[in-house]
């Protein structure tokens, strides 16, 4: 078992070196343009565009640049945005990652823990108007998109209701961080959390529901109602327990997107100054810079996040340990 | 007597019609008593066990008749009692040990489960239990075994271990779907033999389903043959095999290659296939293949009648 979890770590550190290859040549090697120029930004004079060919060592061999590239990302994090005069990009990066993990991780909570419920009630009452109701919801969930959903929660807590007893608690939008102040954290991210946590909430409630419910025809299931198991136990034991791999497959590939800046609409719609909104700025003014590293960043993530659920697998399913 | 079933009716709804998937099966079962029922796929063999079980959860089945256990009428029993005899005083083995086990789940773990379910005993107690228990089925380190996945292990060491659980709680009566079907020939030989010693030191009434007429003949006190949902013919195993009466168990007995004399260059086949249970025959439901056949087949269906070795057939009867 420690193996194959050793043998993953080395898999994911051999991904993550590809990718910033990739990366790195597509921004850096591709044919018929000047990265120099692109990185110096609209209007640069000969001489800024002279010290970015300098900085980045555009004059010397192409395994040279990549390695002068990632020792600004990683090493001196003195990677600097030309377009926005000189901002340190690594610092910038560094300070939303705070502000995207505490909003992801929070509604992945949220939603692990509701869509859990709702998936092992909606199997037990397959067929009940409960679990039609629960399901109804659930493509009601899906099918609001995020940023009108968080609209709307905001109309509602923020102006139409916000004087009323039920939402006067509800902070201004904007982030607060935890170390300064841990209730003020908590209240500004309820409302994103519930928002963004709404539509994966519905998603994985019904894959769960639909894995339970294929695993309730499997012969151990026959073979632990012969044991004279009582119902709650075999599908809490036996049915959920199998049914899992499936919802940590997609929590994996959710997560990892998620943090690598997918909460884009959330972080825009509730002023929250992420990863996702980082890079959207960065898109829209041709920071190359800035882009390069949040595009490593959210690859990294994806990866990590990746690696994290295949550990998970491990634990849960014996079969992988040995192979 | 520990087991008595009287024409049971199991029959299951479908977008076909009613499907009549058992009709009027009747039998008794002693103590460490062991009855073999024998069948092809679809005779009905499995669903009248799993009716016994009260494990038919297809909420389109309607069971009917009488089943019972020491004298308690087991169909219309509440799930809560039903459940505190399953595993416990009724238990069984089924035809797939590859995916009969859970496969997250130590085999330990999975018989010290049952043992819990039913006993009050300590999570350290029902470990010992199960080590003695893997003890008994011939698990070479059982110690060892005990915290091995169901995935770890050959089919053969995972249907000892599913036997294993399923005698945890001294079951009075062993119910046994094709359990060596799905295993190769010596492995089949070991767990026959098993049966046997577990039968002898357990004092289990076991019931036997297979398709397997060797088998049968190796293991079973009595033979059931089971055709379309309905018993065929009935009789002690030497009844049955030296004297079999029902043109069916006979095509049975004729389609096993026989060891000494000249080899047949094709062993006989039996024609046809068994009918569709939506689109029974009107009258025997064997007519359609059988080699005997004449007039009254066609209208009426045959009764089993009475007595230690009845057979369902007009040939029988006039005789």
């Amino acid at each position: 078992m420690i193996y194959a979890i050793l043998r993953r770590f080395g898999q994911m550190l051999f991904v993550m070196f590809g990718i910033s290859v990739i990366v790195f040549l597509i921004f850096f090697a591709t044919p018929g343009s000047d990265p120099a120029a692109r990185i110096a930004g609209r209007n640069a004079s000969p001489e800024v565009l002279e010290a970015v060919r300098h900085s980045f060592g555009f004059d010397r061999p192409l395994y040279v640049q990549y390695v002068t590239m990632m020792e600004k990302i990683f090493v001196t994090g003195d990677l600097t945005s030309f377009v926005n005069r000189g901002w340190k990009v690594v610092p910038a990066v560094m300070d939303s990652i705070p502000v995207t993990l505490s909003l992801v991780f929070g509604a992945a909570v949220l939603w692990v823990v509701v869509s859990i419920v709702i998936g092992i009630v909606a199997a037990a009452t397959r067929d009940s108007w409960l679990d039609k109701l629960l399901m109804a919801l659930g493509l009601l969930g899906i099918s609001m998109p995020v940023y009108w959903l968080g609209e709307v929660m905001n109309l509602i807590t923020q102006s139409r209701y916000h004087d009323s007893w039920a939402f006067s608690w509800v902070p201004p939008l904007g982030y607060k961080n935890f170390s300064d102040d841990p209730k003020g954290w908590f209240l500004t991210l309820v409302i994103p959390w519930i928002t963004l946590a709404i539509l994966y909430i519905g998603i994985y409630g019904r894959v769960l529901r639909a894995a339970i419910i294929e695993s309730m025809q499997e012969d151990y299931i026959r073979t632990a109602r012969a044991k004279g198991l009582s119902e709650t136990r075999i599908l809490l034991r036996h049915a959920l327990r199998t049914s899992l791999i499936a919802f940590v497959t997609l929590f994996g590939l959710d997560f990892g997107a998620l943090v690598g800046g997918s909460a884009l609409l959330t972080e825009v719609v509730f002023g929250l100054h992420g990863i996702g909104k980082l890079t959207y700025d960065a898109l829209q003014n041709l920071d190359l810079p800035m882009i390069m590293a949040t595009v490593m960043y959210a690859s990294m993530f994806v990866v990590v996040a990746n690696a994290v659920v295949d550990f998970v697998y491990i634990l849960l399913d014996p079969r992988l340990r040995t192979s | 007597m520990i087991l008595s079933v009287r024409d049971l009716k199991v029959s299951f709804r479908t977008n076909d019609g009613l499907v009549r998937a058992i009709d009027g099966v009747s039998f008794d079962l002693d103590e460490s008593e062991i009855l073999g029922v024998v069948g092809e796929s679809g005779s009905g063999k499995t669903v009248s066990l799993l009716a016994v079980m009260g494990l038919i959860t297809d909420p389109n089945a309607t069971i009917e008749g009488s089943i019972r256990y020491k004298g308690r009428e087991l169909v219309g029993l509440p799930a809560r009692e039903l459940r505190r005899l399953r595993g416990n005083e009724i238990a069984m083995i089924f035809q797939d040990p590859m995916t009969a086990l859970t496969p997250v789940y130590t085999i330990g773990w999975q018989i010290a489960e049952q043992i819990r379910a039913h006993r009050r005993v300590s999570k350290a107690k029902a470990m010992e239990r199960v080590e003695e228990l893997l003890a008994e089925v011939n698990f070479p380190n059982p110690h060892e075994a005990m915290s091995r996945y169901p995935h770890q292990l050959s089919g053969g060491m995972r249907q000892r271990a599913v036997i294993a659980m399923a005698l945890s709680c001294n079951p009075a009566l062993l119910v046994a779907d094709e359990p060596t079907t799905a295993l190769d020939v010596t492995v089949q030989a070991g767990i026959l033999d098993l049966v046997r010693k577990l039968r002898a030191t357990h004092k289990s009434a076991v019931v036997f389903i297979t398709h397997d007429m060797g088998v049968v003949s190796e293991l079973a006190d009595r033979v059931m043959v089971m055709y379309a949902g309905r018993v065929v013919e009935r009789g002690s195993r030497t009844e049955l095999f030296s004297d079999p009466r029902h043109p069916y168990t006979r095509a049975l007995l004729g389609s096993i290659p026989p060891l000494t004399g000249e080899k047949p260059r094709r062993l006989p086949a039996i024609p046809g296939s068994p009918p569709s249970l939506l689109r029974l025959p009107k009258g025997c439901a064997f007519g359609p293949r059988c080699p005997v056949r004449y007039e009254p087949c066609e209208t009426e269906k045959p009764a089993l009648g009475a007595g230690s070795h009845p057979a369902a057939c007009f040939r029988v009867a006039q005789a």
